[in-house]
């Protein structure tokens, strides 16, 4: 993240400079700041929402039952997540918002599996396998029913709006397995 | 059929949530007490997501306006035009990567110069349904348990959504 940050900085800066956009740059830094705290306050709100119902899931039991309902299935991808631990619960919850498009409800399932995930990580501050796993299959997003993209179609006069939807499951499971795949990679030759 | 699960996905959320209450309810849950004081950890978690968050769109922005982002759009361009990609789609890819509502807009755009049913369209549907914003969640994931040294998986995200592009633009010459 360091090298990447460091890099999209500076070649815009320099581009900045030599395209004569200097002016539209500084104001971008502001621009992104602002839209940086936008999407915190709209994240504080279902974030908040999302562990009220957490802890009701917690304080009953619920959650505990999930995670073992799930704990074969998650087993297989993430191999150091102990019996009964909340995080299968988040993770499960996370995959299958994904899958069905619901990002509102993805993105604080996510940080909420990242926590738990976190609990058993015995290095803070460095990344766990666990994490990576999860974050690939996030970034490579399987996607059951892509709503927006459906209903920008429709809004347009696509003669079948629907037609994108195969494809995408079919284009989103590739993509997931491929990641995988790199990961498995590069977790072989970064032992 | 789209109607119809639709309206499932639409009762997802709302079911869950009948659900668990009326589950805890049944456990003896004080329900109202346990999600406020679930609601009162928010707030922290977001405080420790804000300056990742931060950091990463200001250099997001920062890359749009600067013309960078057009010159790779346009160094891009070359070897696309060669595989037969619109240039739309190329936009498309480069762009879903980074930014959520940057990509709808674009795609809207897209839509409307190109026709709701030409190939561009097509192709950036397929991608846009099939990429993430792979920054934002990696601010926003990484940023929730303050993970700093990240190992080998921006490199493995960034290879990813490469392959997912391509795979996007294979399954979208296959079906249109």
């Amino acid at each position: 993240m360091n090298v990447l940050w460091l890099i999209m900085l500076c070649v815009s800066i320099v581009f900045a400079i030599f395209t004569g956009h200097l002016e539209a740059f500084t104001t971008s830094i502001f621009d992104g700041a602002k839209a940086a705290v936008e999407v915190s306050l709209y994240l504080l709100g279902i974030v908040s929402v999302w562990m009220g119902i957490t802890r009701i899931l917690e304080d009953s039991g619920l959650i505990y039952r999930i995670a073992h309902l799930f704990k074969p299935l998650i087993c297989r991808l993430f191999k150091n997540i102990p019996d009964d631990h909340p995080s299968i619960t988040a993770i499960t919850l996370n995959v299958l918002a994904n899958l069905f498009g619901l990002g509102n409800a993805a993105t604080p399932l996510g940080i909420q599996a990242m926590q738990d995930l976190d609990e058993l990580n015995q290095d803070k501050g460095t990344i766990t396998p666990e994490m990576m796993t999860f974050i690939v299959i996030n970034t490579a997003s399987i996607q059951l029913i892509p709503f927006s993209v459906i209903g920008i179609l429709a809004t347009y006069g696509n003669h079948n709006p629907a037609a994108v939807v195969f494809p995408v499951l079919i284009a989103t499971a590739i993509s997931t397995m491929t990641a995988l795949l790199v990961l498995a990679a590069f977790r072989r030759i970064f032992r | 059929m789209i109607k119809s699960i639709e309206y499932i996905s639409l009762l997802i959320i709302p079911l869950f949530i009948l659900f668990t209450v009326l589950y805890g309810t049944l456990k003896k849950v004080r329900v109202y007490d346990s999600f406020v004081a679930g609601a009162k950890e928010g707030p922290a978690i977001i405080l420790k997501i804000f300056p990742y968050l931060l950091t990463i769109f200001v250099a997001i922005k920062g890359f749009q306006a600067s013309g960078a982002f057009d010159y790779l759009r346009d160094a891009f361009y070359g070897v696309f035009s060669f595989l037969h990609i619109p240039i739309e789609a190329v936009s498309m890819a480069i762009i879903k990567p980074l930014s959520g509502s940057a990509s709808t807009a674009l795609f809207v755009d897209i839509v409307k110069t190109t026709g709701p049913d030409s190939m561009a369209t097509h192709m950036s549907a397929i991608i846009m349904g099939s990429a993430e914003t792979t920054f934002y969640v990696l601010a926003v994931y990484l940023g929730a348990v303050s993970i700093k040294k990240t190992r080998y998986l921006v490199p493995v995200c960034l290879i990813s959504d490469f392959i997912g592009i391509l795979v996007a633009v294979m399954v979208t010459r296959w079906f249109f």
